[in-house]
């Protein structure tokens, strides 16, 4: 982290530092992609060694130190950006986060004249690669954490989340990410209760909630459309017995409780109340458990479609430069991620 | 050729619910333009076998059973078309599909015969009689988006993220959906029973009381509705199962219109 953060560079920074590297006079063309998770330099030249020699020396020169990077030339660094754009070099195997990060970082080079043709096609091609990997393998299907499958499940009960409200009992640690997970996707209202008032006004005022004393949270229980559970009480706070009459006030509103306690807050009876969805922790993980094992069963396939994209984009390089094709590395990363 | 066109409807009916049960099988159950266009496809089928159907009998083709479920059918398929998509319920296709497909061939098996068929008395006979088949489609829409709902509700109360999870509508959606269906059927129909007043032709007897029933069904799931008195898996069951008492009861009422016509 200590070194990714020396190289990051912030959005206020991006027009200088493509100014910059465009003042090289090896390199051609670039797009520089700063995420939490790498920082990578695409660039093209008609000199590679020189260029990533030149490339090296400004970084040098901004870090401070002479930084650890991984390079590629062609096609390598073709294959690694479309390995990029189908979230297979992601943490978060097969997350499509980076994809807009990829075409946020495309569009400002673009903006700033250092693309030209070669970027201009190879960019276009990864976000079809993309596309196409997407729409024919399984590679982003579902979630692969807690609190994404929370989200996920929230959409598939609810629809639009924007205007649902959210009630917190018990201010832990999981709660407060899940819950930030659900303000991400449109959550507006979260309604905190904890035994200890003044750890749910904390949290409360971190998430941009309200607190309500721990013996009240039923009073507010009629506003809620998701309940996340995760108090440590030793017997199960949410019984059919009481939230089934609970529920007959609300006959057209369903209910998604979260219960992330061990041992469990709610009874999973209250799974049988009409209009009721209760996951627990174990169900919760074994559901990303189960997306994640599918992404990886969908590796393969998707290599395969970057393969085929690979070989597309370098034919195409073929047909425009037939002579000198093979001296030239037209397209080739230079980066540095620690992830 | 009317009975290519019938043909060549079920085919397209066949291939939409085929490619489901394929992308089941897969594991890749998704909305897909194939779905669409096949129904498209059935529909346009339909419409040029009752366009030819009608020329055939001079009137609106509802004079044998075997019209009548090629009527709802199309009218089924024609509201699909028309809401499907609107309310991004693509899917709705793939559960459509074997419904209509059913329709159609237990219509082929039926007598197609329109030998003595007698015309409508008048034109708001005729009027009535089609809106009612189309009324029927709105509510067999409304059973389909309720079976939607309850094999989306059972998905989500099993706790486990199937593929079928990820790929059906948002539960709240198809709620809405089946509502609506319930609210558009309900109209199209109190409009035909209108139209059935209006042309004069004396209803009386088991005809107006299998009539009464099926509108009183339909009107009291609403009605319930709007005092919050039914859950939406209520209404849907409710849509599920008073589509298929309407339809054991749609040819008695046909064969005691029949005897009016």
């Amino acid at each position: 982290m200590e070194i990714r953060e020396k190289f990051a560079v912030l959005p206020h920074e991006m027009d200088s530092v493509l100014e910059e590297i465009r003042g090289l006079d090896s390199l051609n063309e670039a797009v520089v992609l700063s995420t939490c998770n790498r920082v990578e330099f695409y660039t093209t030249s008609l000199c590679p060694e020189r260029g990533r020699a030149d490339l090296e020396k400004w970084l040098e020169r901004r870090a401070g130190f002479r930084p650890q990077i991984y390079a590629h030339d062609t096609p390598r660094s073709i294959r690694h950006l479309f390995r990029v754009s189908c979230g297979l070099d992601s943490m978060v195997l097969g997350e499509t986060e980076v994809l807009g990060q990829l075409k946020k970082a495309y569009t400002h080079a673009a903006g700033a004249g250092t693309t030209s043709r070669h970027l201009n096609r190879l960019f276009q091609h990864a976000f079809r690669v993309a596309k196409n990997v997407r729409t024919h393998t399984q590679i982003t299907r579902g979630s692969t954490s807690v609190g994404s499958v929370a989200v996920d499940l929230a959409s598939k009960i609810f629809g639009d989340l924007q205007g649902r409200r959210v009630m917190i009992l018990g201010a832990g640690e999981t709660s407060e990410r899940t819950a930030r997970s659900l303000q991400s996707r449109g959550i507006q209202s979260v309604i905190v209760s904890n035994r200890t008032f003044d750890r749910a006004a904390k949290l409360a005022e971190e998430i941009g909630g309200m607190a309500i004393h721990f013996d009240h949270w039923h009073k507010a229980f009629h506003e809620v459309d998701i309940l996340i559970s995760s108090t440590a009480a030793p017997y199960p706070i949410l019984t059919k017995e009481r939230l089934a009459p609970m529920m007959r006030d609300r006959a057209d509103r369903s209910l998604f409780v979260i219960d992330l306690a061990v041992p469990r807050d709610a009874e999973p009876a209250i799974n049988e109340i009409e209009g009721v969805y209760l996951y627990d922790i174990d169900s919760l993980q074994a559901i990303a458990g189960n997306s994640l094992e599918v992404r990886q069963q969908e590796i393969v396939r998707c290599e395969e479609m970057i393969d085929q994209g690979v070989q597309d984009f370098v034919g195409w390089m073929r047909r425009l430069h037939p002579d000198e094709f093979s001296n030239e590395a037209a397209a080739h990363s230079v980066g540095s991620k620690i992830s | 050729m009317n009975r290519l066109l019938l043909a060549a409807a079920a085919l397209c009916f066949l291939l939409s619910f085929g490619y489901t049960l394929f992308a089941l099988g897969a594991g890749k159950f998704r909305p897909a333009r194939f779905n669409f266009l096949a129904m498209l496809g059935g529909f346009a089928a339909q419409s040029a076998f009752l366009y030819l159907r009608g020329l055939e009998v001079k009137s609106c083709p509802l004079h044998t059973l075997f019209d009548l479920l090629i009527f709802l059918s199309w009218s089924i398929t024609l509201i699909y078309l028309l809401i499907g998509p609107a309310y991004r319920l693509s899917l709705l296709g793939a559960f459509t599909a074997p419904l209509v497909l059913l329709l159609t061939l237990v219509a082929v098996v039926l007598p197609h015969s329109v030998e003595g068929a007698q015309g409508f008395a008048n034109p708001w006979v005729e009027f009535h009689a089609a809106l009612s088949i189309v009324a029927f489609g709105a509510f067999g829409l409304a059973g389909v988006a309720g079976v939607m709902y309850l094999v989306q509700d059972k998905q989500l109360k099993s706790g486990k993220g199937s593929s079928l999870l990820y790929n059906l509508p948002p539960i709240s959606a198809l709620a809405t959906a089946n509502l609506r269906l319930l609210g558009l059927g309900f109209l199209l129909l109190t409009v035909a029973f209108a139209a059935g007043f209006i042309s004069g032709i004396s209803i009386v007897g088991l005809k107006f009381g299998a009539s009464v029933v099926i509108w009183l069904i339909y009107g009291s799931i609403l009605v319930l509705r709007r005092f919050h008195a039914l859950a939406p898996r209520r209404i849907a069951t409710l849509a599920v199962g008073s589509f298929a008492f309407a339809l054991m009861l749609l040819p008695v009422i046909h064969y005691l219109s029949l005897q009016r016509l």
